[in-house]
């Protein structure tokens, strides 16, 4: 079995973000990102924290309201007060860092209430779809379990079949690994993996480096609020042409290091 | 005192605990003997007056006790739970309900039930037939829903922004958000405080004398009140008493047990 990707049909690309920009309050956060995901692509964002990595990701989905600027998502602009969002928003699958299961639901359950009331799926439609996706996964024996009953590998996993469950077209990570135990964070990326094989579009913020190098097409460095540098990941990761690229990358594959050269940034993670 | 102080701390801790043990004694003994007890007895505990208040103190004191309660909570709940939703969402109507909150946890429930009651049939000609306490029973729900809607807010507040963020990215509306995702974990969170609020208003019923009851609709204590004036005897209080209890004391331990069961997951 693999991932049943839906292909999206309007030649263009499904995400396209022409200078954005977002501020909360005084704090500009995202200033003027550009950026284009095509069909079937995987993109890789990193960058240290507070560089408005998840920001940005929140502003596609319009978790956050853009300040200025300009996305298209599936052919809509989601900055337009007339576009359904919720109906975009149906067709974009997001993964938060902390999972954020529903607690009073099982993995059957958290899997099947969007399909059953946004969708308006039958509910045996419902539950195949679940189940298949739950087996994709590696859960199929963790269905009946509320999320408290899970690991955090299995609860990120159940997540992402929630998501895929939608069939979205598009993928959205915001550090899907960050808040697991080490040796929980291979089941997820595997999951990742298979995904972006079977032609998933996918945007991914991530501080797995590894990841971003093997699996993902172009990677994306942002600090400050914009995107210092963008290329072919395999180039961007191991062969960076700025500066602050290169020290980001230093600390992160390397982070007991000390360098003097470091600009007195912080990087919690 | 010397001696005291160089015994071993647990030796000097028992002594402790026992002198008090022994002064508690003394002062119930001190009060205890003078009072008067078969005068007590006779006034207070009863036990022919009691047989004489069997079986309508349940059948009809209890029962249109529990009818209020139900009504007031059931009522107070849902309009609460509209005023919450209103509070969060600010704008004019997050400023009505604060308003009407604010106004109504602050005045006596006397008050209110007092004017809704006599209020209702002058303002609306054609409810002049309705009995009393349907007016008590409205205000009993006016006032509750002021309550309950701080409870539910707090509630729904307390859910953590990630679960609205998930289904909203799901496609959720946010009325389906609120609906399946959001509330009910907020009420999973309240059932404690909205069960204590559950006896408050049990007690509370107790005010609807108010608004003028006929026979039929006595609730507990007015049932009680009217019982001691007819036997010039206390024991119907107590009688009153017991029966609150019974109610009250399960539903509190009930409580007590939900709020373990459903702390630790889910
Ligand atoms: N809702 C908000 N209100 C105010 N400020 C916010 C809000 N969300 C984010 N910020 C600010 O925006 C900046 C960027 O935050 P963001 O979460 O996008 O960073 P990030 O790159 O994802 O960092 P991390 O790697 O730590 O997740 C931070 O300074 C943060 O304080
Ligand atoms: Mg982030």
């Amino acid at each position: 079995m693999s991932y049943l990707v839906p292909s999206v049909e309007s030649a263009q690309p499904p995400v396209v973000i022409r200078g954005l920009h977002k501020s909360f309050g005084d704090n500009e956060v995202l200033r003027g990102i550009d950026l284009t995901v095509r069909s079937g692509e995987v993109v890789c964002i990193i960058g240290p924290s507070g560089s408005g990595k998840s920001t940005l990701l929140r502003c596609v989905n319009t978790l956050e309201s853009p300040t200025r600027g300009s996305i298209q998502l599936l052919g809509a602009e989601v900055t337009d007060p007339d576009v359904e969002i919720n109906q975009v928003r149906t067709h974009v699958g997001m993964v938060f860092q902390s999972f954020n299961l529903f607690p009073n639901m099982t993995a059957i359950g958290n899997c099947t209430i969007a399909q059953r009331q946004v969708l308006k799926r039958s509910k045996a439609e419902a539950i195949e779809i679940a189940k298949k996706n739950l087996t994709m996964v590696g859960l199929s024996d963790r269905m009946d379990y509320y999320p408290a009953q899970l690991s955090g590998g299995q609860q990120q996993r159940v997540a992402i079949a929630r998501a895929l469950s939608m069939d979205p077209k598009v993928m959205l990570f915001d550090e899907p690994t960050a808040a697991l135990d080490p040796e929980l964070v291979g089941d997820v990326l595997a999951v990742m993996r298979d995904l972006a094989k079977a032609g998933m579009t996918m945007l991914v913020v991530t501080h797995e480096m590894l990841f971003a190098r093997d699996v993902s097409d172009r990677t994306i460095f942002m600090d400050g609020g914009v995107i210092v540098e963008e290329g072919p990941s395999a180039t961007l990761v191991t062969a960076p042409s700025h500066k602050r690229t290169q020290i980001f990358l230093k600390r992160v594959l390397n982070p007991t290091a000390i360098d003097d050269s470091e600009l007195g940034e912080t990087e919690a993670d | 005192m010397a001696a005291f102080i160089h015994l071993r701390p647990t030796t000097r801790r028992r002594l402790g605990r026992w002198a008090t043990y022994v002064l508690a004694v003394v002062v119930v003994v001190v009060v205890a003997l003078p009072v008067n007890w078969p005068e007590i007895g006779r006034l207070f505990f009863n036990p022919e007056i009691a047989a004489k208040m069997w079986p309508t103190v349940v059948t009809v004191a209890l029962k249109n006790t529990l009818i209020y309660t139900f009504a007031g909570f059931v009522g107070g709940t849902i309009f609460g739970t509209v005023l919450a939703l209103m509070k969060i969402g600010r704008g004019p109507f997050g400023a009505f309900a604060t308003a009407y909150i604010e106004f109504f946890r602050g005045i006596p429930m006397l008050l209110t039930i007092f004017a809704i009651a006599f209020m209702i049939p002058i303002a609306f000609p054609g409810a002049s037939q309705l009995s009393g306490v349907v007016g008590g029973v409205i205000g009993l729900i006016m006032v509750t829903a002021a309550y309950t809607a701080e409870i539910i807010r707090s509630g729904i507040q307390a859910v953590p922004p990630g679960q609205a963020e998930a289904a909203r990215s799901l496609g959720m509306s946010s009325l389906q958000t609120m609906f399946w995702v959001v509330l009910p974990q907020g009420f999973r969170i309240v059932i404690p405080p909205l069960t204590n609020e559950f006896v408050m208003l049990l007690k509370d019923t107790s005010l609807i004398f108010i608004a003028g009851l006929m026979v039929t609709e006595k609730e507990l204590t007015t049932f009680a009140r009217d019982d001691v004036s007819k036997y010039f005897n206390a024991t119907p209080l107590m009688v009153a008493a017991a029966a609150y209890l019974v109610v009250t004391l399960p539903l509190t331990w009930m409580a007590g047990k939900l709020e373990k069961k459903l702390d630790p997951k889910r």
